[in-house]
């Protein structure tokens, strides 16, 4: 017949209760912290919302003011490093993606991108500092948008090159039948095939570095005033909201809790936006 | 006719390939400048300091005296109770995702995480620093009355309940990569096979012991990755370790509730005032060391992952 | 007129004990769901102990779902659900109060594809061990070397266990898989289509391997390979969409079919 030990069969599913219920507290420890930071940047960062927040410059200590130069100057930032990084990283994922899959030249590529995604911003900032900003001699709103374009690409490229490689080879086939030359077959076909997924990692792209304070630290550094001009210090959200933050006075204390609201939300809309958008254009 | 048009087809092809094999090799010039620029830009402190630099603790601005001790230290100590509290916690929110949460949850419990995952780093930090801290420096104390009196491991929970140090910018980090070590976990035991798992409980395996013992050996090269690659962030984080690790520049004894610097904390704060000379040149000196680790982190875990791979006689 | 109902006893009701057979696993007015969809629609059927029992039946049919129902493999989802009574031995194991890491311990599962654990050879059978019984190494060694001389692989991989069993070819991995389920010495073994993935040779060294296992095993095979199923089995079951069309002793149901739907299945009108 059968042996059983009752003593065994006990412990065992005593093992597997202990142990489901600490996965879920482990699911709530999780779940805990982020309701608690963001309902934190709600109260105090709303509290600091007001309209004069989108319209007034940074203020020194003590008198009252807004973020718009920051505002301004981070929303420029961005875009020219988008735009600046989205190429390079599209036409290297393509190469990853359709000539590099077996070639020396893809393999290293692939795994330096893999380093250069793993790389602390604040290291990137470092570099542009020592080949841009050393040389220059001073800070500029251009060598944060190198900085941060440095920081869109790897990512870029990788999504890239994954969501390239998900397209079926009998679609290829399908083009190069036609007698087409790979180049169309490439960008006419292939390409758009995977366009809502490299939108996509644009977006997360875009998502991280609109947060990233590090590698501004040493280019754009900051400005208290307007400006636009790219050779000059630029005023931006976070390392402004860093300055603000560390200070002791309560005023600036309260704009950096807004401008981290504003930050929080923005980051957080582009992830959903993105999320929202892969999942309507590829099907569930 | 056919010819000129197989020939401009051709120059199209030569074309686009060598312009994107160009971006790629940009790619490559990257790390290479990465490297380069930041050894040129140490020079002056390779030269005086050499070897010492890493294990000295001095940190002496007017007297021009500097050591990676200190800040090595502290990135490390920071990194490591980040992984040893988030890399549990990955797994628990992992295992409840795929086995125990009801369908219509998992979804929306999974892009909460990866909310967290998306938190910018500088709202970790202010965070951390006016909310947290006040509230953790309260709970100082009674870890220090539970834990500090353990032979080894008590030490490492006593002092002052500052609220901010190594400790809270540990716990700080760890919330910071949970999101990132639970998203890959979860993804691979998502792609495990059903016909495995359920081989496992037709002998009668409990859920536990189906993941313990079939699902984590089996993903263990995703698992692997995505904790290598939480590590990764651990240590490069800027922000949110600035705002909370007390930015000291000496250690007095092994108790975590010292306040410290890590590496990206001193780049932070003192970059910007730094005189140029020897002062910059050993901050880009911290930099450098910063990145030869975690590029070392991410060597060693191809490695480990290749080797992994053979070893299961198939390829990854 | 008795032609009738002897084949309704037989077929639908299956309370007609049949003489030198023990009626080991029996399913009454069975019925099974997903979610809204009527899957098995009252199964009556008896296992006979010490025999391979085949279930046959076109694609869809519910072959696959009645074999997984008796090991309550469905439980793992939660939107299948059985009603009716299930018994093993004369108890019901659909009643709440089932031990179900027992109930799969006496009634083994080999898959359609091989399902190798991320193990060693002998780890792999002794995990299921383990979780049944504490033995010393000497006696877990034994079992094992018992398990894989039963499932005809013991020759092969004497020398190897300690590699990984994923290391082994396809043939050979689903014999693993046979020895796994068996050292646990349960009293039934299903087996779901166990050969669709290997190749003739690899497909008759199980089938040879089934005609010995079922001296001291329950044996119930899905197939959807007819001739396996006249190859070696000695009772077939015939189902079509959810319904338990025609059971019996399989050359009778092979040679001389009493349902029509049996009689097209079997010569190919359609499946």
């Amino acid at each position: 017949m059968f042996r059983i030990s009752f003593g065994l069969r006990q412990r065992r599913l005593l093992v597997n209760r202990v142990a489901l219920t600490l996965s879920l507290a482990a699911m709530a420890f999780g779940l805990i912290w982020l309701i608690w930071i963001l309902m934190t940047v709600l109260q105090l960062g709303v509290s600091g919302l007001s309209l004069k927040l989108f319209t007034e410059m940074t203020p020194p200590p003590g008198s009252s003011g807004g973020l718009l130069n920051a505002i301004a100057g981070s929303l420029i930032m961005v875009t020219l490093a988008t735009l600046l990084g989205t190429p390079i990283g599209i036409m290297a994922g393509i190469y990853l993606a359709e000539y590099g899959q077996h070639s020396w030249l893809g393999s290293i590529t692939r795994f330096i991108n893999d380093i250069l995604l793993s790389a602390p911003s604040i290291v990137i900032g470092l570099f542009v500092y020592a080949v841009y900003v050393a040389r220059m001699g001073k800070f500029s709103g251009f060598s944060g948008v190198i900085a941060l374009a440095l920081l869109v690409i790897p990512v870029v490229v990788s999504t890239t090159e994954n969501m390239l490689k998900l397209v079926p080879d009998s679609l290829r086939e399908a083009v190069f039948a036609l007698g087409s030359p790979k180049w169309v077959v490439i960008s006419k076909v292939t390409m758009r095939a995977s366009m809502a997924g490299v939108i996509t990692g644009i977006l997360l792209a875009v998502a991280r570095i609109s947060g990233e304070t590090a590698p501004l630290l040493f280019t754009a550094l900051s400005n208290q005033f307007w400006s636009v001009n790219l050779n000059e210090p630029m005023a931006n959200l976070p390392v402004t909201i860093y300055k603000f933050a560390m200070s002791p006075f309560q005023d600036w204390q309260e704009i950096a809790w807004a401008g981290v609201f504003l930050i929080t939300l923005g980051v957080l809309s582009l992830n959903i936006l993105a999320r929202v958008f892969f999942r309507q254009k590829h099907g569930s | 006719m056919a010819a000129t048009a197989k020939r401009k087809s051709n120059v199209g092809d030569w074309i686009f390939f060598n312009l994107t094999r160009l971006f790629a090799l940009l790619t490559l010039l990257m790390l290479g400048g990465i490297i380069v620029s930041l050894v040129i830009g140490a020079w002056p402190a390779l030269e005086r300091f050499g070897a010492a630099f890493l294990w000295s603790s001095d940190w002496n601005p007017p007297m021009e005296k500097f050591g990676a001790l200190i800040p090595i230290y502290g990135t490390l100590v920071t990194s490591l109770i980040a992984l040893v509290i988030a890399v549990p916690v990955s797994f628990g929110i992992a295992l409840f995702l795929t086995e125990l949460s009801p369908p219509w949850l998992r979804r929306p419990l999974g892009v909460a995480i990866e909310l967290l995952a998306g938190i910018p780093s500088i709202v970790y930090g202010m965070w951390g620093l006016l909310v947290f801290a006040p509230l953790f420096g309260k709970l100082q104390p009674l870890l220090e009355a539970t834990l500090g009196d353990l032979p080894l491991v008590g030490q490492l929970f006593r002092g002052p309940p500052l609220g901010i140090g190594l400790l809270a910018a540990g716990i700080i980090l760890s919330i910071m990569i949970i999101p990132f070590i639970a998203s890959v976990m979860r993804d691979v035991f998502e792609v495990t096979p059903v016909m495995l798992k359920e081989s496992a409980y037709g002998v009668g395996a409990t859920t536990w012991e189906v993941v313990w013992n079939v699902v984590l050996p089996y993903t263990k090269v995703g698992v692997i990755g995505g904790i290598m690659l939480g590590l990764g962030r651990a240590l490069g984080e800027t922000m949110a370790v600035t705002f909370v690790i007390g930015n000291t520049n000496f250690i007095n004894s092994a108790s975590l509730f010292e306040p410290g610097n890590s590496i990206t904390s001193v780049l932070a704060n003192e970059f910007s005032e730094a005189t140029p000379g020897l002062y910059t040149a050993s901050l880009v000196e911290l930099g450098l060391i910063l990145f030869l680790i975690t590029l070392a982190v991410l060597v060693f875990s191809k490695l480990l992952l290749m080797r992994l791979a053979r070893q299961e006689g198939r390829g990854t | 007129m008795q032609q009738a109902e002897f084949q309704q006893g037989v077929s639908e009701a299956g309370e007609q004990p049949r003489p030198g057979f023990t009626t080991q696993i029996a399913f009454r007015n069975f019925n099974f769901h997903y979610g809204k969809y009527h899957a098995l629609k009252n199964i009556n059927l008896d296992i006979y102990r010490a025999q391979v029992t085949a279930f046959i039946g076109p694609s869809g049919c519910g072959k696959s779902t009645l074999l997984r129902t008796m090991n309550r493999m469905y439980d793992l989802y939660p939107e299948q659900r059985a009603d009716g009574d299930l018994l093993l031995d004369g108890q019901n194991i659909l009643d709440r109060g089932t031990d179900i890491n027992h109930l799969r311990a006496r009634v083994g599962m080999v898959f359609q594809k091989p399902t190798p654990f991320p193990m060693s050879i002998y780890d792999n059978i002794a995990f299921g061990v383990n979780l049944q019984e504490r033995m010393s190494r000497s006696a877990m060694d034994d079992r094992v070397e018992w398990a894989l001389r039963k499932a005809a692989l013991w020759d092969e991989v004497k020398g190897i266990l300690k590699q990984s069993g994923m290391s082994l070819s396809g043939g050979q991995q689903q014999r693993l898989c046979i020895a796994r389920g068996i050292a646990v010495k349960p009293e039934v073994l299903l087996l779901d289509e166990p050969t669709s993935a290997l190749d003739p040779i690899s497909t008759m060294r199980i089938e040879e391997l089934i005609s010995e296992l079922k001296h001291e095993f329950t044996i119930v095979i899905v197939t959807h390979n007819m001739q396996q199923a006249a190859r070696i089995s000695d009772f077939t079951a015939f189902m079509y969409l959810g319904e338990l069309v025609e059971f019996g002793v399989t050359d009778q149901i092979f040679i001389k079919p009493e349902k029509k739907a049996t009689e097209d299945y079997i010569t190919g009108r359609f499946g």
